[in-house]
């Protein structure tokens, strides 16, 4: 069978299938199941400064083609969440650490108070307050975020980028040179759904993100963009349900992906994935590696 | 799934503090399994059926004190049914409620006397004001009573009428009620652990198994999709009844 094994942002990755951030990523334990159901690395929910109960239900509305979500960044706050990590990280794959706040000082501060195998900057939530993608759409604020978390950090420095954007290459490029190890795109679309019985907005925070097969197109664009145009890699997220929707966004560029929403089928989804891409490799005689140089750079 | 809209048909004040209401829908779903309830402008919170269109309901916070604010002819968002519900097993077995909790036994029991399973019911209140079902339970067979005051029945918590019972004659035994009066019958009765079926809360937000809110230690148990009905056996090697994650993820006491 061929090597699934990546290196990839300073991470060394059994498989480049991963747990995405706000999925199953509240409890170590959770984690922990990831990763021993076959992720190849882990990215815990977005940890923030002080305990958050995140927004009212509903907090998720199913829609014909994906999922509307708007949890509000619910945490314990990272003086209360080491031990999650810690239990995750018995598993033996890479853990990261999501992390979320409302300035670089505040995002360096959450980071050296933590010790993550690498982390994630969440620059890119669309549905709280302060946060996310808030200071995520500004290409200044992505590089000082970038760099203030690179100074405090010893270990690698994911930034992840909203779709939220006229050109999210610049924000990429904002992210790289704030020193960023690698950029994962992308977070969810700005979306909401309506009860049509009573005119309420559904969500409880009546805006939320879009994740799932509707977005995956999107998030093939945004990654192709950015392969094309940054010297640092790019880890593919956005409806990555299936082995196939894998290999497309790795031929886009993406060097690893992460699988979100489609964890509502279970936790198979892992090996399924995984599998299905040995298996195509196999059959098409090609290394992992080979799948970013296929789709072509035709700028 | 999108909340389907549900009529309220009829509200029934069962204590000071615990009320039923009757949808216009039936979802068919199975004892022990849930709903999300959706208070529109509020938020939505699980309940359990007490029937197949029917939740009853304690008020405790703002979403619970905004439905007892409804009456027939208002409307709710409904998902569900969701979950794993109770699985009738064998020809002969034991109902052990607390409080509230007692809700989807009552429906357990029908379906399982209709069935032609003989069912025997030990159920606790604090007081005898606090009872609710009693007639339905009454008509399912032998009835036990405990109240925490002594003012019905046996005088103790639920696991005081454990003592009045022969655990080894029941092919199969149906858990619900406040997380330490279960934690209490489950290890008081855990030689036979394996063959009850608990019914337990965590904080769901997505329930849909994706937002991991409601997560067990030490195995990552989802509660909201793989519960919330669970075999007691598991549970004595999880966290139940020692702690349990709130709606920051911080890990406080538990309830009850």
């Amino acid at each position: 069978m061929p090597s699934l094994s990546v290196d990839v942002g300073g991470l060394i990755l059994q498989n480049p299938v991963m747990l995405a951030a706000g999925i199953l990523g509240t409890t170590g334990a959770s984690l922990r199941r990831a990763a021993l159901a076959g992720a190849g690395g882990v990215v815990t929910k977005s940890i923030g400064s002080d305990p958050r109960e995140g927004h009212p239900g509903p907090t998720v509305v199913q829609v014909e083609c994906g999922l509307l979500n708007a949890m509000g960044l619910p945490n314990p706050g990272f003086r209360e969440f080491q031990k999650e990590i810690d239990v995750a990280k018995t598993s033996g794959v890479p853990v990261v650490a999501s992390i979320f706040g409302s300035s670089a000082a505040e995002f360096a501060r959450i980071a050296r108070g933590l010790q993550p195998d690498a982390f994630e900057l969440n620059l890119s939530c669309p549905h709280a307050e302060k946060y996310g993608s808030e200071l995520g759409r500004y290409p200044d604020l992505v590089e000082a975020v970038t760099g203030a978390v690179k100074a405090s950090a010893n270990v690698p420095v994911w930034v992840k980028l909203t779709p939220n954007t006229s050109d999210i290459v610049e924000l990429g490029r904002a992210a790289q040179s704030g020193g960023a190890d690698a950029v994962v795109a992308i977070n969810t679309l700005k979306a909401m759904a309506i009860d049509i019985e009573t005119g309420y907005p559904i969500l409880g925070n009546k805006f939320g993100g879009l994740s799932g097969s509707a977005v995956k197109p999107v998030a093939v664009r945004c990654v192709y963009e950015l392969a094309s145009n940054l010297d640092i890699p790019v880890i593919g997220v956005g409806g990555v349900s299936s082995w196939e929707d894998a290999a497309e966004m790795l031929m886009a560029g993406a060097k690893a992906v992460q699988v979100g929403t489609a964890l509502y089928r279970g936790y198979e989804v892992f090996k399924e994935i995984t599998d299905g891409l040995s298996s195509y490799l196999d059959r098409k005689s090609l290394g992992l590696e080979d799948l970013g140089n296929m789709a072509g750079r035709h700028s | 799934m999108k909340p389907a809209n549900a009529i309220i048909q009829e509200v029934r004040s069962e204590t000071a503090t615990i009320r039923t209401f009757r949808f216009d829908l039936d979802l068919d779903p199975a004892p022990g399994q849930y709903a999300m309830i959706w208070i529109r402008g509020v938020d939505e919170i699980p309940m359990s059926f007490s029937s197949e269109d029917m939740i009853t309901v304690s008020a405790v916070g703002d979403a619970t004190n905004r439905l007892f604010g409804l009456g027939a002819g208002s409307s709710l968002g409904i998902r569900g049914p969701l979950g794993n519900g109770f699985v009738l097993r064998g020809d002969k077995i034991l109902l052990v409620g607390g409080g509230v909790g007692v809700a989807p036994l009552a429906f357990l029991g029908e379906q399982a006397k209709s069935s032609g399973i003989d069912v025997t019911s030990l159920i606790g209140f604090r007081s005898s004001q606090d009872m609710i079902f009693r007639s339905r339970f009454q008509s399912l067979g032998d009835l036990l009573i405990t109240t925490d005051d002594g003012s019905l029945g046996i005088h103790g918590r639920v696991a005081a009428g454990l003592m009045d019972l022969d655990l080894s004659e029941y092919s199969q035994i149906y858990l619900c009620g406040p997380e330490l009066m279960m934690w209490d019958i489950i290890s008081k009765a855990s030689d036979h652990a394996h063959k009850i079926q608990a019914c337990i809360n965590r904080y769901f937000k997505c329930a849909l198994g994706i937002c991991g809110s409601c997560c067990l230690d030490n195995d990552g148990f989802l509660t909201c999709v793989e519960g919330p009905v669970v075999m007691a056996d598991r549970l004595l090697k999880s966290e139940f009844g020692r702690y349990r994650r709130g709606p920051t993820g911080s890990i406080g006491e538990c309830r009850g």
